[in-house]
């Protein structure tokens, strides 16, 4: 059974989304990074990152990563940032009651787009 | 075999999906995630039908419009799409009533010259020429009105609605655009309550969105705040204050930020006053209309407050 569809496909990206995206803005550290943008877009971006993080289907390669984000390292995220962001997802994660090997799996699967995330 | 036919052209789409159907073709749609949940590569079928499968995980008012995502669309039958900024097509309309709502709006009624479809709270371009046109929302209900209803405010040196305040009279011929927006009403969900807020003119969507959610029997709770500076401010008051009284489920709250206390109104600004009415929003659906400041922190509050961001619809201005 893969990842995805252990942790809940696309019911659990739906679940998780809004708790996730609240924690990403309430987060003084990120914020700012956000702000001025469309709240509707972003959110369906966040179940993007979801969606991938949770092992489910996507077609991001790490250049792709590397351009999406090109213009938020121009205004300084950084790995603290990028922690921060990965804190959000394990704390969503476990709030929704998942178990502590899948979020181990999702957080790493996350984790692997580091450095094309800040353009290292 | 089915074909897509875009921007007048004929495309074959044999086993792939409309979004590598077209880009492989040279045609420009932007895209990103290719798997069905960004939304970037969102388009809008005009003729034909597209496969339930390509419109998951859109909002409600989206898949109501036929908009569909690009990427998950295999079409079993001969389609035509568009972009979703393709143009609104234009037609004729006739005014028919022309009333101050208040010292600052002017409610309009028009009569559009062919058949019309909209759905109360979205909005059309009104053109004073050629070129220059603006939004007003729809505060008309197809079933409930025969003519099309706008609140226009007057804006300080405003190109359009300085035309309407000065020279729009009753048997004018007008042209307007075809109706588009996200900020309806969707059957379905009756039991859901319902929270709305609005300033100034923000409120012509939510009273098209109220009237139609009654009609529709919406058993949740619909709250309307509506905010304004001072007493002047408000307009439709005595048609918001009879349907409170003939729907128990309806609850109508004037707000003045403003100036001294009155009967009737309650005091300060109405985002607070809403949320402090309604904590918790969490299973709320929310409409949000008027000032973009207002609107844009509200998004924000009534989301941290709990609703989600699949049920927050929002008309900046």
């Amino acid at each position: 059974m893969s990842l995805y569809s252990e942790i809940g496909g696309e019911g659990a990206v739906n679940a998780a989304v809004d708790i996730f995206y609240r924690k990403v803005l309430k987060d003084d550290r990120i914020k700012r990074f956000f702000e001025g943008v469309d709240m509707n877009k972003q959110a369906a971006k966040q179940k993007a990152f979801l969606t991938m993080a949770f092992g489910g289907p996507h077609n991001y390669s790490g250049a792709d990563m590397r351009k999406g984000h090109a213009h938020l390292v121009a205004r300084g995220l950084n790995d603290t940032h990028f922690d921060a962001v990965m804190e959000h997802l394990g704390a969503t994660l476990t709030e929704l009651k998942v178990p502590g090997n899948l979020i181990a799996q999702a957080a790493a699967i996350a984790e692997s787009t580091r450095k094309d995330v800040l353009g290292k | 075999m089915s074909k897509v036919i875009y921007g007048g052209q004929s495309y074959e789409c044999g086993e792939s999906s409309i979004l590598d159907c077209l880009t492989a073709q040279g045609v420009p749609v932007p895209s990103s995630c290719r798997s069905g949940v960004c939304q970037t590569c969102m388009m809008r079928v005009v003729e034909g039908e597209v496969p339930e499968k390509a419109k998951a995980g859109l909002k409600p008012t989206l898949a109501a419009q036929n908009y569909f995502l690009a990427c998950s669309c295999y079409p079993e039958n001969d389609v035509e799409v568009v972009l979703p900024e393709a143009g609104l097509g234009k037609l004729e309309a006739r005014v028919t009533s022309v009333e101050y709502l208040n010292g600052d709006i002017l409610g309009i009624r028009l009569k559009p010259s062919r058949l019309f479809e909209y759905k109360a709270g979205q909005f059309i371009n009104l053109f004073k020429d050629e070129i220059t046109a603006r939004c007003y929302s729809l505060a008309s209900v197809p079933a409930l009105d025969e003519e099309l209803f706008l609140n226009v405010r007057k804006v300080p040196s405003g190109l359009v609605s300085g035309w309407v305040f000065s020279s729009l009279k009753v048997g004018d011929a007008i042209t307007i655009s075809e109706a588009s927006g996200d900020c309806f009403y969707v059957p379905g969900n009756s039991e859901q309550d319902i929270l709305l807020i609005a300033t100034g003119s923000g409120l012509a969507p939510l009273y098209g969105i109220i009237r139609d959610a009654l009609l529709s029997g919406h058993q949740g709770k619909l709250s309307l705040y509506h905010g304004s500076y001072n007493t002047d401010g408000f307009y439709l008051v005595e048609e918001l204050r009879r349907l409170a009284q003939t729907h128990p489920n309806f609850n109508y709250v004037p707000c003045i930020s403003e100036g001294e206390a009155k009967a009737g109104y309650a005091p300060g600004m109405v985002l607070d006053i809403a949320l402090a009415d309604n904590p918790d929003l969490s299973g709320w659906r929310v409409f949000l209309c008027g000032n973009p400041n207002m609107v844009n922190t509200a998004k924000q509050q009534t989301f941290f407050a709990g609703a989600s961001m699949r049920d927050i619809f929002a008309d900046p201005f």
